[in-house]
């Protein structure tokens, strides 16, 4: 018993200084650029304008990404300033072009006669693009020159604006360009010894963790163990929650918008995915195989905690293996079978991206298989939601199958205790839940239009917005940054309660039409507050257990951890015929009168 | 308009006022001396261990009592003066009422040890008990807790999480043998040995030591021994907590006496909660006081009727409780008294080898109906064992129909099956067959 206690406390130790090797791996980065790399990357035809400005920086060991970012795309940047300065026209051209005009209307030949004959690419290219962009003027007739001329200055205008996307580097094209450039620049420790510091940065605090969490068995009685969890610093947003937080929350800025920056991590993890899939390991893979990670360790951990309940054990036993299966090891294997890659149990509208042209062109292109996808993926939502979440309500995919339901049910299982329970937050929930369900519908419905009838505009807006939108705002920093990175916050659940789509899609049908519900029995709820308190999704389920009422909310998840939590057994998560489902409040014990609390 | 005030904001002073609300637009006060707002008792000891907050415990929001136009008033009743129906405050001005509720709860028995007036001896039971284990813990190592009973075991188990050896001091036999059989008493006896609790037998103290700054440092046991503690827990029972009325002319004995509908000797005055006292016991299998939270709630919901104009008189149901003990859930269902009595009463009683799970289904010898249930580490229907019991089934259809009593989660281990046969085996020549199971719970 004492040398298990002790165990349990050098886990702690050891998987600490393992967390702190991973983050440290983030500052000890080494980088040199390579021409041969950066002819690769750029592109024969561009290189020498690149090659002119990067010559500088050859030579030069960085000792951090900060650095060799900045300098790399100071570097395109300068490259972009002479191509603007290259194929940038005068605006003096306009009145030029106007005054070559006879009569009132505009015709292009204008434009030639201005120019003159082309000499060299610039004007060549300038011409070419002057004409694209004044096709719909032709012919139009003009009450001045002046006005003309206005117009002709915005048109130049305009070509300007192109020149950078065109023919230099648009911010987006330097963004990707540096994360390639600067992974493959990672001349550090890392990139020597790569399955050195995957052990280092990973085995080790996984075997922290499995040191620190296995004793438990036999130095705690099964059964439930919330001792202290409104004590932790951890758990109650104390000073460590609030650093975890911290880090959650700039690792996902970093991943989504600024990949460049962690390369190290990324680098580190290269050779596994080229074991799987084939390929050099891109961030989302490395993103994966962290969020695998953490489910399969956190689900050891609550597979412990709850080990009292077969419920628990089972539930958390599917949720790891579907993550562990279907997100990442079967795309990964699918992608080095040539095939799209796809997490079949991942379904529109989570799936947002599902209907993007790319996605449906790549299913299109890969044949029977291809094909398969498409109808699997619109089956789950069409047929599979519906189905099930009316048998055995929506658990069957929030807290059994889905990946974010699963990292919830387990790196999340320390913070379900931090979800509002208040009727304010229940109110603003059904707001924003159901807004993003709008949002998503109208996105895709905007982006299948522009696919079948190749315009982009709907309505007057355009879908690319709508979908960059979309993206932006709630596929990024919704479900990542804030779901995720807010656990020590505001609970595990964030994403799930206020802005996943399925959620609010699923959670329709489960309210209306679904055999689940959380019985009440009886008359025995003592008002306790432990099932509210635990409920991940901040649902006030004392209200209605005290009340004798059965528990039927849309939000519910079905984790079954308020049932586990009940001291008095006064919760069960049932499917069971529809009649007497929603009950009349009111409590057995008393025959005085018909109570109906 | 009449002014409703009722002392006490414990559960049946709250479900009165909640269900007055429902019925009528009386003015309504509840005044309370221990918490501003109702907070739930029986969550006491998770807000200790951690497991939840203060906040956490209120079962209504703050704004609940404002929307529901409940007056809280913060303050402790010093008399009331029932013939100018006016009641003096410690700190506000006198309040008077039209009718008027007592719900004042209980308070721990102390049984007049030499030394229990000492700092940190005390029983559990209102949030100042809370505050104050909270402030002696950490000066703590060994705590003695005298007295086997539910306070008893919460107390227990709250000091276990903070790593203070317990000693748990018990005049019977065997741990709560005094409510339930001796096989249940048993598995707990097992269970809280087995998480490490001293747990001591047939033993009684004497007195409490003071360590010469007024505070306790240990006990001495009738049969001469002595104990360190730096904690003497007192947890022998709770008794109304009706002082402050013990000189008025309100009729009280243990508690204050009412009638069937909760009145009083004085008009407009009624008392409901652990601090009434029936004339006579409510029903044949009740007792004169019922301190438990649903009766507190039971009492709440019938007043309720009575003052708004529905006079009816209390008629409690068929019996149930609930308790855990560390982690050992308890149910109990009808009749179920400590010692079997073979004369009148047939017993099936299951225990799970492991020992810490049991089914007992007591039925009335004569006719062979179902009387009581009472269960270790299985949850039961409420609804179910309470209409085999007052429909009064018989013995074989409750068999037939055990399963669909079974509370128990989805994909828990049941043991109905193992009664049935022990069932079988009794009456081999009218047995019970039984149902399959469905695949996946749909086929
Ligand atoms: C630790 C603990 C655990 C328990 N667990 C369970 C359980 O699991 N199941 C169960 O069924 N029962 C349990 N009980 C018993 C249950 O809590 C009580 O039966 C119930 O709370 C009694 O409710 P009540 O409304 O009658 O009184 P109380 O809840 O005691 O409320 C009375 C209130 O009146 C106040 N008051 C008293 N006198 C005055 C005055 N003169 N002026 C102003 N205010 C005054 C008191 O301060 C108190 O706030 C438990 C009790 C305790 C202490
Ligand atoms: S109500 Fe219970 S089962 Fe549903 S989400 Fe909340 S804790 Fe989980
Ligand atoms: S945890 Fe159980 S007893 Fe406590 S409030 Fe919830 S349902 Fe009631």
């Amino acid at each position: 018993m004492k040398s298990l206690k002790i165990i349990h406390k050098i886990g702690l130790i050891v998987f600490t200084i393992g967390f702190f090797t991973f983050l440290s791996l983030f500052f000890l980065g080494q980088y040199q650029l390579d021409k041969n790399d950066l002819r690769e990357v750029i592109g024969e035809e561009t290189f020498p304008l690149v090659d002119e400005f990067a010559s500088d920086i050859y030579d030069n060991k960085y000792n951090n990404q900060f650095a060799f970012i900045s300098d790399f795309k100071s570097v395109l940047e300068q490259s972009n300033q002479e191509v603007k300065a290259k194929f940038e026209i005068k605006s003096d051209l306009a009145k030029e072009i106007a005054n070559s005009i006879e009569g009132k209307a505009f015709q292009q030949s204008a434009i030639e006669k201005a120019i003159g004959e082309p000499s060299g690419e610039e004007e060549e290219w300038q011409l070419k693009q002057l004409k694209d962009y004044t096709g719909w003027m032709e012919g139009k007739e003009y009450e001045s020159s002046e006005e003309l001329t206005s117009q002709l200055e915005n048109v130049i205008a305009d070509v300007n604006k192109s020149i950078i996307s065109q023919k230099g580097f648009s911010q987006n094209n330097i963004n990707n360009k540096a994360f390639t450039i600067t992974k493959q620049s990672e001349v550090g420790p890392v990139v020597q010894n790569p399955w050195l510091w995957l052990f280092l940065a990973i085995g080790i605090p996984i075997i922290g963790a499995i040191m620190y969490l296995l004793p438990k068995l036999k130095t705690e009685h099964a059964g439930i163990k919330n001792d202290g969890i409104f004590h932790s610093a951890l758990k109650n947003r104390g000073w460590i929650g609030i650093l975890l937080g911290t880090f959650l929350i700039s690792f996902y800025v970093f991943l989504y918008w600024y990949p460049e920056y962690m390369t190290s991590w990324i680098v580190m993890v290269d050779p596994l995915s080229k074991m799987i899939s084939g390929n050099p390991a891109s961030q989302w893979f490395m993103y994966g195989f962290l969020y695998t990670l953490a489910i399969l360790v956190m689900g050891v951990r609550m597979m412990i905690k709850y080990r009292h309940s077969p419920y628990q054990l089972i539930r958390t036993v599917s949720v790891m293996f579907f993550q562990l299966s279907f997100a990442f090891v079967i795309p990964e294997i699918l992608v080095r079978l040539n095939q799209p890659y796809m997490d079949l149990k991942n379904m529109w509208p989570l799936d947002y991206t599902f209907f993007f042209d790319y996605r449906l062109n790549e299913m299109i292109e890969a044949g029977t298989i291809g094909l398969f996808m498409l109808g699997w993926g619109i089956a789950l939502f069409a047929i599979g939601v519906p189905l099930f979440t009316y048998l055995y309500g929506k658990r069957w995919y929030c807290s059994w199958v889905c990946g974010c339901g699963g990292l919830a049910e387990t790196l999340g299982d320390p913070y379900r205790q931090l979800s509002d329970k208040s009727l304010g937050a229940w109110k603003i929930e059904r707001w924003l839940v159901h807004s993003v369900l709008v949002f998503v519908v109208v996105m895709t419905a905007g982006v299948l239009y522009t696919f079948f009838t190749g315009s982009s505009e709907l309505l007057g807006i355009n879908t690319y917005n709508i979908r960059a939108a979309y993206g932006f705002g709630i596929g990024a920093m919704f479900s990542g940054v804030i779901g995720t990175g807010f656990y020590p916050f505001m609970g595990n659940r964030v994403w799930c309660r206020f802005g996943c789509p399925l959620a609010a899609y699923l959670g329709l049908v489960q309210r209306f039409k679904s055999r689940f519900r959380i019985t009440t029995n009886g008359g025995q709820c003592i008002s306790c507050g432990n099932c509210s308190t635990y409920c991940e999704m901040g649902i006030d389920v004392r209200w209605y257990a005290q009340r004798g009422q059965n528990i039927i909310r849309s939000s519910c998840v079905g984790c079954g951890v308020c049932s586990s939590v009940c001291p008095r057994g006064v919760l069960n998560l049932e499917n069971r015929d529809e009649n007497g489902r929603f009950n009349q409040p009111s409590l057995i014990g008393n025959d005085s009168f018909g109570v109906q609390s | 308009m009449r002014n409703i005030v009722i002392i006490g904001n414990g559960i049946s002073g709250v479900t009165a006022a909640r269900h007055i609300r429902k019925h009528s637009e009386d003015n309504i006060t509840i005044i309370s001396a221990e918490t501003e707002h109702f907070f739930s008792r029986t969550a006491l000891m998770y807000i200790y261990m951690g497991h939840m907050k203060y906040e956490s415990t209120k079962p209504y929001e703050d704004f609940f009592w404002k929307k529901n136009r409940i007056d809280l008033v913060y303050d402790y009743v010093e008399q009331i003066d029932f013939k100018n129906k006016n009641l003096q405050l410690k700190q506000s001005e006198n309040m008077e009422y039209d009718v008027l509720v007592i719900a004042v709860g209980s308070k721990s028995n102390m049984f007049g040890w030499p030394g229990q007036d000492l700092e940190a001896v005390q029983g559990l039971y209102s949030y100042q008990d809370l505050e104050s284990m909270e402030k002696y813990s950490p000066t703590t190592q060994n705590a003695v807790i005298v007295g086997g009973g539910l306070i008893g075991m919460e107390m227990g188990e709250m000091f276990h999480t903070r790593n203070i050896d317990v000693t748990f001091v018990v005049r019977e036999n065997s741990f709560w043998n005094n409510v339930i059989p001796p096989e249940e008493s048993e598995i707990i006896n097992r269970h809280i040995r087995k998480h490490g609790f001293n747990l001591m037998l047939e033993t009684e103290i004497s007195e409490i030591i003071d360590d010469g700054n007024g505070r306790a440092k240990g006990v001495k046991l009738k049969d001469g021994g002595e104990m360190d503690a730096q904690f003497v827990g007192l947890t022998v029972g709770v008794s109304p907590n009706i002082d402050f009325l013990k000189d008025s002319e309100l009729e009280t004995n243990k508690g204050i006496k009412v009638n069937e509908y909760f009145e009083t000797n004085q008009t407009d005055v009624y008392a409901i909660g652990d601090c009434a006292e029936f004339q006579e016991a409510p029903a044949e299998d009740r007792k004169p006081i019922e301190q438990v939270w649903y009766t507190g709630r039971m009492h709440g919901e019938t007043l309720a009727q009575t003052i708004c104009g529905n006079k009816t008189a209390y008629q409690p149901g068929v019996w149930f409780n609930s308790a855990k003990f560390l982690d050992i859930e308890y149910q109990t269902y009808g009749q179920v008294g400590n010692q079997p009595d073979e004369d009148t009463e047939v017993h099936f009683y299951w225990e799970h080898k492991k020992g810490e799970k049991s089914i007992r289904l007591i039925f009335h010898k004569e006719d062979k109906t179902l009387k009581g249930v009472n269960l270790m580490g299985v949850r039961y229907r409420h609804e179910v064992c309470d209409k085999m019991i007052r429909d009064n089934w018989p013995m074989k259809k409750v068999f037939q129909n055990l399963k669909k009593a079974n509370f128990d989660p989805e994909f828990f281990k049941k043991h109905e099956d193992e009664l049935v046969g022990m069932y079988n085996e009794r009456y081999p020549n009218d047995v019970v067959k039984l149902s399959r199971k469905k695949i996946l719970g749909v086929f």
